[in-house]
C-alpha cells in the first residue's frame, strides 16, 4: 500500500497527449483523500490484529514456551551478585510439530474437544435462533405490557455474563442447588449433573441459551418491523393462514438479518469461553471442554506453553475460516448479496 | 552502554549489599547502632491470603513493622490466591507491574526460579537463621542449589473431624488407618444417620492416599514417572472403595471442594481430609458448633504410613526490585517471617509456624489445634520441587473426578495421568 501511495507523488505526469496517466494514478488523483482518511484505520488494524495474528501463526511452529524464551536466565543474589548462563533448552523452530501432536491426540484432546465444541454449538444457535425467532413473532404484534415484555425478555443480556454463569452454575449444584431441590419436591431423584459429560453439558447449553436468546429475539424484531405491513395485509385479504403468512412473507423477510446473526451466533458460541469455563468448568475429568477452554487450559496453567496456545489458535481461526467460506459460498447460490 | 550502565548497578549493589550485610552483623550485637529509621524505601507487598479472614492480621503486621522502620512504606495489596500465579508470571516477564514481595505458594517458588524471576538469597541475613526453620518446608525454597525465599507457613493435611458426632457414634478415639475410618463412618451412619468421610475429588487430596502405601508421583533423582506404580494404584482404590462402600460421600464433580466445607460446616458429615487454613472459616461458622468441636489428627495410614503432602507459602522477593530497596525488602521479610510475627498470626489465624522456635513461644504452644497439627507438619512429605511440579496437579484432578465421581478403574486413570506426564509436563523423564 505504501508503494501506491508514493509511486504517483514522485513521478512526474507524462505529457496528456502521449500517453493516458495509469489506472493507478488516476486513481490516486481521484481517491487520494480517501486513502489519506482509511491510512489510520490500516495503520491500527496492522498494529492490533494482522501483526499478532501474523506472530501467532510464527509462534505456532516453534516450542516456545514461558521456561524456554530467554536466551539466557540470570539468577540475581540478594548480596549482588548476577550469574547469567545460557538456556539449555532455549526454544527453538520445530516445524509443524506442534500441529501434528495435537491432531494426532499426543498432547491434548483435541478432537473430543472439537466435538464437543460441534455439538454445543448447533444445539446453542438452532434454540437461539428457534427461541428467538418465536419470541419476537410474539413480540411483533400489539399486546397489552408489550414493553414490559421486552424489558424483561431481555434483561439477561443486562446481567454480566460471568454473573449468570455462577447464578447457573449455583442452580445446579448437586447438593444444595434449586433445581434439584425442585426435583425433590415433586419427588423425583436428586440428578448428578456434573458426574455424565451430557447432563453437564445441558447445564451450560441451557445457561447459554438463556444468556443467547435476547439477541437474536432482538435482531430479528428489528428485521421484522422493516417488512412493510401491506404484505400482511395483502396476504390477508388473499386469505392466507397466519402459518402461510409466517412462511411466505415473516421468512423471507428476515432472511438477511437471519443469515448474519446464524454465522455470527456460529462463530461466538463456537468461542463462547467464559459459560463452559465457569458453568461446567470443563467437569467432569474435562470432558466438557470445548476448544476455546481446552486450549486455555492447556496453555494457561503451569509454565506457560506460548507455542501450543497458538497452535491452538491458528486451527481455531482455521476451523471457523473454512465454515464461512463455506457458508457465504451457500449463500451466494442462494442468489444472497451479502 | 547498557553493559556499563549494569555492571555499574552490580558494583554499586555489591556495594550495598556488604553495607547490608555488615549492618546485620552488627546488628545481632547491638540492636542500636543501626538506625532503623535511616533505611528508607517504599515495597509492593502481594498478600495471597484471604482478604477477609486472613489480611487483616497481616496488615496489622505491618503497622507493627512500621513502628520500628518508620520510613519503610508498605504497599499492601491483596491479590486473590488463584490469579496470583499468573499475574505475577505476566507482570514478570513484561518487567512491569510485578510487587517487591510475593507471597508464593511452594510449588510456585521453583518454577519462577528457574524462569530467573526471583532474587535467591543466599548469603543474605534472612538465611542467617536457616536452620531454625522445618527441614520440609524450607526444602521448597531449594532450587538448582540455591535458596529462593523463606517460608511463611506451612501446613499439610489431617483428618478434621467433629468431635460431636464422634461422641454421638460412641467413637473415643480418632482412627488411624483408612480401615479404621471406614468401621467409624459405618458406626455414624447406624448411629446417628451422618455421613461418616467426604473425601475431595482433587489430586492434591488423595495424596495421603499415595504416600499411605509409600508411593509418589514422580521420582526426581531417578528421572522416572512413578504415578501409575502398583502402590500407587492400591492407595487409590482404597479411596474408591471408600466411596463405593458409602464409607465416604460421593463427591460431586463441580466445585466439590466447597460442598465438602459447607457439609463439614453444617455437621452433617463428619470427617474430612483439610488443612490448617481452613480453621479460622470453621472456628467463624455459627453452625459448626465452636472451634472446640473440631478434633484434628493425622492423616489415616494406609498400609505402609501415614503421609500427608506439605503445601504452604513462602516469601520471594522479585528479581526486577531495585537492589537499593533490598535492605529494606530483607528488614521486612525479616519481621513478617520472626518467631514472635510468626506466632502472632499462629495466634491469630491458626496457621502454623514454620520456625521451630515459634512452638516454644507460649500462644503457640498453648493452642490446642496447632499443637494437633504440629505432629501433622513436622511428618509431612516433601513434593518434587521442579519447576513442572505445579503441572503435575491438573491430570491428578482428572484421575480424582474419574475415580472417585464416575467411578473408572484406578489403574486405568493412573496410566492416563502417567501418559500426560509423558506427553506434556515432564517430557525428559521416563515412564514408570
Amino acid at each position: 500500500m505504501s508503494t501506491d501511495t508514493a509511486t504517483p507523488a514522485r513521478t512526474s505526469p507524462p505529457p496528456r497527449e502521449t500517453r493516458r496517466p495509469s489506472r493507478l494514478r488516476r486513481s490516486w488523483d481521484k481517491h487520494w483523500y480517501a486513502w489519506v482518511m482509511v491510512a489510520p484505520v490500516v495503520l491500527v488494524l496492522g498494529v492490533l490484529i494482522f501483526y499478532p495474528l501474523g506472530r501467532g501463526i510464527l509462534l505456532s511452529f516453534t516450542n516456545l514456551t514461558e521456561a524456554n524464551q530467554l536466551a539466557e536466565i540470570c539468577s540475581k543474589s540478594i548480596t549482588g551478585t548476577e550469574v547469567c548462563k545460557p538456556n539449555p533448552n532455549a526454544w527453538e523452530v520445530v516445524g509443524v510439530d506442534n500441529y501434528v501432536n495435537i491432531l494426532t491426540g499426543k498432547v491434548g484432546e483435541f478432537w473430543q474437544q472439537f466435538g464437543v465444541t460441534l455439538l454445543w454449538t448447533v444445539t446453542c444457535v438452532v434454540f437461539h435462533y428457534g427461541l428467538g425467532l418465536g419470541l419476537a413473532v410474539l413480540l411483533n404484534r400489539p399486546m397489552r405490557g408489550r414493553g414490559i415484555y421486552r424489558v424483561l425478555l431481555i434483561l439477561p443480556w443486562a446481567v454480566p455474563a460471568f454473573v449468570s454463569a455462577f447464578a447457573w452454575r449455583f442452580m445446579f449444584n448437586e447438593q444444595f442447588g434449586l433445581i434439584n431441590s425442585l426435583f425433590e419436591s415433586v419427588g423425583l431423584d436428586r440428578v448428578e449433573w456434573f458426574a455424565d459429560w451430557k447432563t453437564a453439558l445441558l447445564t451450560a447449553i441451557i445457561a447459554n441459551i438463556w444468556l443467547g436468546v435476547p439477541f437474536m429475539m432482538v435482531t430479528l424484531l428489528g428485521g421484522m418491523q422493516t417488512i412493510p405491513g401491506e404484505q400482511y395485509e395483502a396476504a390477508e385479504i388473499d386469505g392466507a393462514t397466519p402459518w402461510q403468512r409466517f412462511v411466505n412473507i415473516t421468512l423471507p423477510g428476515l432472511r438477511s438479518v437471519s443469515m448474519t446473526v446464524l454465522l455470527l451466533g456460529f462463530i461466538w458460541t463456537f468461542n463462547m469461553f467464559p459459560i463452559i469455563f465457569l458453568v461446567t468448568g470443563g467437569e467432569p475429568a474435562g470432558q466438557t471442554e470445548i476448544l476455546v477452554t481446552g486450549a486455555f487450559r492447556s496453555a494457561f496453567e503451569g509454565i506457560r506453553n506460548y507455542s501450543l496456545s497458538s497452535t491452538y489458535g491458528v486451527l481455531i481461526l482455521s476451523i471457523l475460516l473454512v465454515f464461512s467460506v463455506f457458508y457465504r459460498r451457500a449463500l451466494r447460490k442462494q442468489g444472497e448479496v451479502w | 552502554m547498557r553493559r556499563t550502565a549494569r555492571g555499574i548497578a552490580v558494583l554499586a549493589s555489591a556495594a550495598i549489599a556488604l553495607a547490608v550485610t555488615a549492618c546485620g552483623n552488627d546488628a545481632t550485637e547491638a540492636p542500636t547502632k543501626t538506625d532503623p529509621a535511616a533505611l528508607a524505601a517504599e515495597l509492593t507487598w502481594w498478600d495471597t491470603s484471604d482478604p477477609a479472614n486472613e489480611g487483616p492480621a497481616f496488615k496489622e503486621l505491618i503497622t507493627e513493622f512500621n513502628k520500628t522502620y518508620p520510613n519503610v512504606k508498605i504497599n499492601y495489596q491483596s491479590v486473590p490466591f488463584g490469579e496470583a500465579q499468573n499475574k505475577f508470571k505476566t507482570a514478570a516477564a513484561a518487567k512491569s507491574g510485578a510487587p517487591d514481595i510475593l507471597r508464593a505458594e511452594v510449588a510456585w517458588v521453583p518454577e519462577f526460579a528457574s524462569l530467573g524471576y526471583l532474587y535467591n538469597l543466599d548469603g543474605s541475613e534472612l538465611l542467617a537463621d536457616e536452620s531454625d526453620y522445618f527441614a520440609t518446608p524450607m526444602s521448597a525454597n531449594k532450587f538448582d542449589g540455591k535458596t529462593y525465599g523463606v517460608p511463611q507457613v506451612t501446613d499439610s493435611l489431617a483428618l478434621m473431624y467433629n468431635k460431636k458426632i464422634f461422641a454421638d457414634a460412641g467413637i473415643t478415639e480418632a482412627p488411624k488407618t483408612w480401615a479404621d475410618v471406614k468401621t467409624a463412618a459405618a458406626a455414624i451412619k447406624a448411629k446417628t444417620k451422618k455421613d461418616g468421610l467426604f473425601i475431595n475429588a482433587g489430586g492434591y487430596f488423595l495424596l495421603p492416599f499415595i504416600y499411605g502405601e509409600g508411593g509418589d508421583l514422580v521420582d526426581t533423582a531417578a528421572k522416572k514417572i512413578t504415578v501409575n506404580s502398583a502402590a500407587n494404584v492400591a492407595g487409590i482404590a482404597v479411596a474408591a472403595d471408600l466411596v463405593k462402600s458409602g464409607a465416604a460421600v460421593k463427591p460431586p464433580a463441580n466445585d466439590s471442594y466447597g460442598t465438602m466445607m459447607t457439609l463439614f460446616k453444617e455437621q452433617k458429615v463428619a470427617m474430612i481430609i483439610n488443612g490448617p487454613w481452613e480453621v479460622n472459616n470453621l472456628r467463624n461458622a455459627p453452625t459448626f458448633g465452636g472451634i472446640d468441636n473440631l478434633g484434628v489428627a493425622a492423616v489415616p495410614a494406609g498400609s505402609a504410613k501415614a503421609g500427608a503432602p506439605v503445601g504452604g507459602h513462602n516469601y520471594v522477593l522479585y528479581s526486577g526490585m531495585a537492589q537499593d530497596k533490598a535492605a529494606a525488602a530483607i528488614a521486612f521479610v525479616k519481621f513478617m517471617s520472626s518467631a514472635t510475627s510468626q506466632a502472632f498470626l499462629a495466634d491469630k489465624l491458626g496457621v502454623l509456624p514454620t520456625r521451630k522456635s515459634a512452638y516454644d513461644i507460649d500462644k503457640v504452644k498453648n493452642n490446642a489445634i496447632i499443637a494437633a497439627f504440629q505432629p501433622v507438619v513436622s511428618s509431612a512429605v516433601a513434593r518434587p520441587w521442579i519447576p513442572e511440579g505445579g503441572q503435575f496437579f491438573g491430570p491428578l484432578d482428572t484421575m480424582a473426578t474419574e475415580v472417585l465421581v464416575q467411578g473408572k478403574d484406578p489403574k486405568t486413570s493412573l496410566d492416563g495421568v502417567a501418559n500426560k506426564y509423558k506427553t506434556e509436563v515432564v517430557t525428559a523423564y521416563s515412564a514408570g
